[in-house]
């Protein structure tokens, strides 16, 4: 009978339990979420009036370690405020078309936490009114939050933010121009040697003497990558040298674009060294635009013909040591230039001489020996003597600056002060040249 | 002796280092692993994310780079899973699309009751498209401007997860996993920088140094190579210990193993190459 | 002429699109001309094809040695173009199924799928662990100390090495988390190889990484340059024929 009774108390505790609790718990779901405040928008600035930012502070119910989350994420909405259609109509018709036509549809779902959210489908000159709302358990939501007004997206013939960056460019590039133009009229700049383009005469009249091919590799990107450019001009020097000597040279691309750009560079080669007739199409050739397919090609030639030069001047990527380990081991003298720095070391290791970064853009005004050429080095130069003095400027200031708050933090002063000179500078520093605006 | 070793046959080199890279690897030796500072950056940046966060995984790599770079994407793909992320899958590299396939795979089958038959929903395969850094550009500004259908010809607007995106610059984290043009160079230059993207990537041991300089500014965090991998590893299992057990959540702490053994040879043979070179000098052959 | 137009193109283009950097309104216009180089860089793919076929015919005609290669070459390419075409063994996409092609071309199970997975992925991955070895070879025959610079490198090479693998804790591990006496803020601990290995990544790496760049980017700003002014146009081939 106890036992009976026991049972009985169990299995009606059981439900009423569950009712109790889950009744509990469903009154603490109900509540929807306080709505988030200070809802405000901004234009994007610098843009062609194509975005909006928003921002809100965040509803107090969405806090960082509430279990269950009362806040799982905003919905934002957007509607176009049409400034005729505004008016309040008598005509219920009237009225409620224009609430369709303007009906605010949703644009995006940030999750909590998040107080930012940027609308960039907006047409320039339109006016446009967002809400906001905060999502809680079971889709409950909080009262809509509006904009006091609607903001316009407008857009800017000039990105202004990014003023010092055109300031550079126009300096940098002005540079490069005006040195190229002394050059043009008579001023002479002294170059130093570069050893590795030194090596280029003695390689090929090395292949000459042995009999044997020179290889030339332009690097596996396609003509577009100002690499690839800067190797088909050195490549034009080579040919040059190549046609004097009577040696072989070949040269496997691993682009359509890049094969026939070489072409027409090595045929002009030959012709300017009075030796067109010499000129063989056929050793230029595509091989595939796969990396590894066209290593394997190229190693496979090395191994078989056994070129007594190899030069490599474009952009590589993991194939530069394949490449240079196999010549070593054929014995060929090896060049190399490229500007992708992760492959300098490889080649710097396996190569007898390597062109570093700028110097391999640099060859080719080098081996031309063009003075107009060797003006755009100095335009360079004058481009880093603009990099070294903001560089240093940007350190002394930061440097000062840190002294400075250390001081001050030193002097424990609670009172907040306007910034100092050095931290504005610091902030405009930060801000406008370092920033997304400038570089 | 050391006659022998100066015309040494190359080819024994090679034996050596196949020897040093397959004992340890069938083997399984593995080695605990403390994370580093840049590597945690890289683990918070996805576990401070909010469970269910939106999360775009570029992996741009090929079957090539697959041994060294496998391992962060399955890694990235498992934590994103951990915490029940929703994923953009896409890639910049003709020959990704595999690679996605094989992070899909984890979701279905390890985490079968966030994903499985969820795509749409909780993940996306964006696959691939033609264009190089053109295509980031496009996609930070206006995805369906790049992507109209995902790899399966769906239109984005009838997919729940790309129906209201307009662009990458509405989500809440950037994974690129890269082994080299187009990358993580490229993702950080014309998506993250600009847009102020949160972006963390790994990236090959070669690619490491010049990714540097972006952190911490326009990089959130980087793995680089193996070890980025391994202790990224490292971390989720400290986190979540049940993966301590599985071994599938341990494949870049596994390819360890063989990485310290070749380390070592190679300091051995670069202190051979140097006696090598003393004696030579010494004889006045050098 | 041939050199002319071709250089009035590339100046037009490259200043305009320099311009547009700097206004909203146009700075699409960037990603138009790329995709306008997307298409021509297909097309220019029939050349490359068709320079291959001729190359490997050529090979195989004149029984060149190593003409098999060429064969071998012949056949995959149009094993492979074949499938890919045609989407041997592609399901009808779901949303299409009465179109037989409108299944995606590297679905699983697929002979497309096939070759990648088996002899595409394979390969390539062969190619890349080449590097092991090679570096191997390159390590013992080009780091040596021959002079201060060299030795340099060759400490800095073993410190990384170690750094970065579970040896680096092994060896310095046991340093203990103290001060050294009679200097402040410096441990022992701070001499673990790792901890080394990453100093010398973050201070000394990433600064000269960032040298190396910026030379770099001026390098490519004065060669862009040279090409728009048309001061050098040795990549433009001749304006006579040969």
């Amino acid at each position: 009978m106890h036992l009976w009774k026991n049972v009985v108390i169990r299995r009606l505790m059981i439900p009423l339990t569950w009712f109790i609790t889950s009744s509990v718990s469903l009154a603490i779901a109900a509540e929807p979420p306080a709505p988030p405040t200070q809802f405000r928008a901004e234009d994007v600035p610098g843009d062609a009036g194509t975005a909006i930012d928003l921002f809100w502070t965040l509803s107090p119910d969405d806090e960082e370690d509430t279990k269950p989350r009362k806040v799982l994420r905003y919905v934002i909405y957007r509607k176009t405020v049409d400034g005729d259609k505004k008016v309040p109509s008598l005509n219920p018709g009237t009225k409620m078309i224009v609430e369709e036509e303007n009906k605010f549809e949703i644009i995006g779902e940030p999750t909590y936490r998040v107080n930012k959210f940027r609308d960039s489908n907006c047409e320039a000159g339109v006016p446009y009114m967002y809400r906001i709302e905060a999502v809680g358990q079971e889709g409950l939501t909080s009262t809509p939050v509006e904009l006091k007004e609607p903001v316009i997206a407008s857009l800017q013939w000039f990105n202004l933010q990014r003023s010092w960056f055109a300031v550079f460019v126009f300096l940098i590039c002005g540079s490069v121009i005006l040195f190229i133009e002394m050059a043009r009229k008579g001023t002479i700049f002294k170059v130093r040697k570069i050893a590795g383009l030194e090596a280029i005469n003695d390689a090929v009249g090395r292949a000459t003497e042995m009999g044997r091919s020179c290889l030339f590799v332009p690097g596996i990107q396609d003509i577009n990558d100002i690499q690839t450019v800067a190797g088909i001009t050195i490549l034009a020097q080579v040919a040059e040298t190549t046609a004097d000597y009577r040696a072989t040279l070949e040269v496997p691309t691993s682009r359509s674009l890049v094969m026939t750009t070489a072409r027409d560079t090595v045929e002009a080669a030959y012709l300017a060294a009075g030796r067109p007739d010499e000129y063989n199409e056929d050793d230029i050739y595509y091989i595939t635009d796969e990396q590894f397919g066209y290593v394997a090609s190229v190693t496979g030639k090395m191994v078989r013909d056994k070129p007594a030069a190899c030069f490599y001047m474009g952009a590589f990527y993991a194939e530069s040591l394949i490449l240079a380990e196999t010549g070593n081991s054929v014995g060929a003298i090896q060049v190399a230039g490229t500007a992708m720095p992760t492959q300098l070391p490889f080649f710097v290791a396996a190569c007898d001489f390597t062109l570093i970064g700028e110097e391999f853009f640099a060859a080719s005004a080098y081996l031309s020996g063009e003075p107009q050429q060797l003006g755009s080095l100095k335009g360079q130069d004058f481009g880093k003597v603009i990099g070294g003095i903001l560089l240093l400027a940007g350190c002394i200031i930061m440097t000062l600056s840190s002294f400075e708050s250390a001081f001050e933090s030193g002097e424990k002063s609670q009172v907040e002060s306007d910034p100092t000179f050095l931290q504005s500078a610091q902030t405009y520093l930060k801000e406008n040249i370092l920033g997304k605006g400038g570089f | 002796m050391l006659k022998i070793l100066q015309t040494l046959d190359r080819r024994w080199i090679f034996l050596a280092m196949f020897l040093a890279v397959a004992i340890p690897l069938i083997m399984g030796m593995t080695f605990p692993e403390k994370t580093s500072d840049q590597v945690m950056a890289v683990f918070n940046a996805v576990e401070n994310l909010p469970d269910g966060s939106n999360v775009v995984m570029a992996l741009d790599y090929d079957p090539a780079s697959e041994g060294e770079l496998q391992p962060m994407a399955s890694a990235f793909t498992r934590h994103c899973a951990l915490k029940k992320h929703n994923i953009y899958f896409m890639t910049l590299w003709p020959q990704g699309g595999p690679m996605i396939q094989r992070s899909t795979d984890l979701l279905e089958n390890d985490y079968p009751e966030t994903y499985k038959g969820k795509y749409g929903s909780k993940y996306v395969n964006l696959g691939f498209r033609a264009g190089n850094e053109g295509v980031i550009k496009l996609v930070v500004e206006d995805l369906k401007k790049s992507y109209d259908t995902d790899v399966q010809g769906t239109n984005l607007n009838d997919i729940p997860l790309t129906k209201n995106l307009k662009n990458i610059q509405q989500v809440d984290l950037l994974c690129n996993v890269s082994a080299g043009y187009p990358g993580s160079k490229e993702w950080v230059l014309y998506g993250s920088a600009p847009f102020d993207i949160p972006t963390v990537i790994g990236c090959t041991g070669v690619q490491a140094p010049i990714m540097l300089p972006y952190i911490p500014q326009q990089l959130t965090g980087m793995l680089a190579a193996i070890k980025g991998a391994a202790e990224y590893e490292q971390a989720i299992i400290n986190r979540y210990p049940e993966l301590n057990d599985n071994p599938a959540a341990k494949e870049g702490l596994k390819r360890m193993g063989p990485q310290l053994v070749a380390h070592v040879l190679l300091i051995g043979l670069i202190a051979l190459g140097n006696v090598i070179y003393f004696w030579e000098r010494k004889q006045g052959t050098a | 002429m041939k050199r002319t137009i071709p250089l009035f193109i590339s100046a037009v283009t490259g200043f305009v699109l320099i311009g547009t950097a700097f206004i909203p309104q146009f700075v699409d216009w960037g990603n138009d001309a790329m995709a306008w180089f997307n298409l021509l860089a297909a097309f220019a793919f029939i050349l490359g094809g068709g320079n291959l076929l001729k190359m490997q015919l050529q090979k195989i005609s004149a029984q060149q040695p190593g003409w098999g290669y060429a064969a071998v070459t012949l056949i995959a390419f149009f094993i492979t173009l074949y499938v890919g075409l045609a989407k041997v063994g592609v399901n009808p996409s779901v949303k299409f199924p009465e179109f037989a092609w409108s299944g995606e071309f590297q679905e699983e199970g697929s002979a497309f799928w096939w070759l990648f997975e088996y002899i595409f992925y394979p390969l390539s991955a062969t190619m890349f662990a080449l590097l092991a070895f090679y570096i191997s070879s390159a390590a013992f025959r080009a780091f040596r100390a021959k002079n201060t610079e060299a030795t340099i490198l060759l400490l800095i090479a073993v410190i990384v090495l170690l750094g970065r693998t579970y040896a680096g804790v092994w060896l310095t591990g046991w340093l203990p988390n103290e001060p050294i006496i009679g200097s402040s803020g410096i441990t022992y601990s701070d001499f673990h190889l790792p901890h080394l290995s990453q100093i010398i990544m973050d201070d000394f790496t990433t600064p000269g990484m960032r040298a190396i760049t910026i030379g770099i980017a001026l390098g490519v700003a004065s060669t862009s340059l040279k090409v728009l002014l048309g001061v050098d146009r040795s990549y433009l081939g001749s304006d006579q024929e040969a």
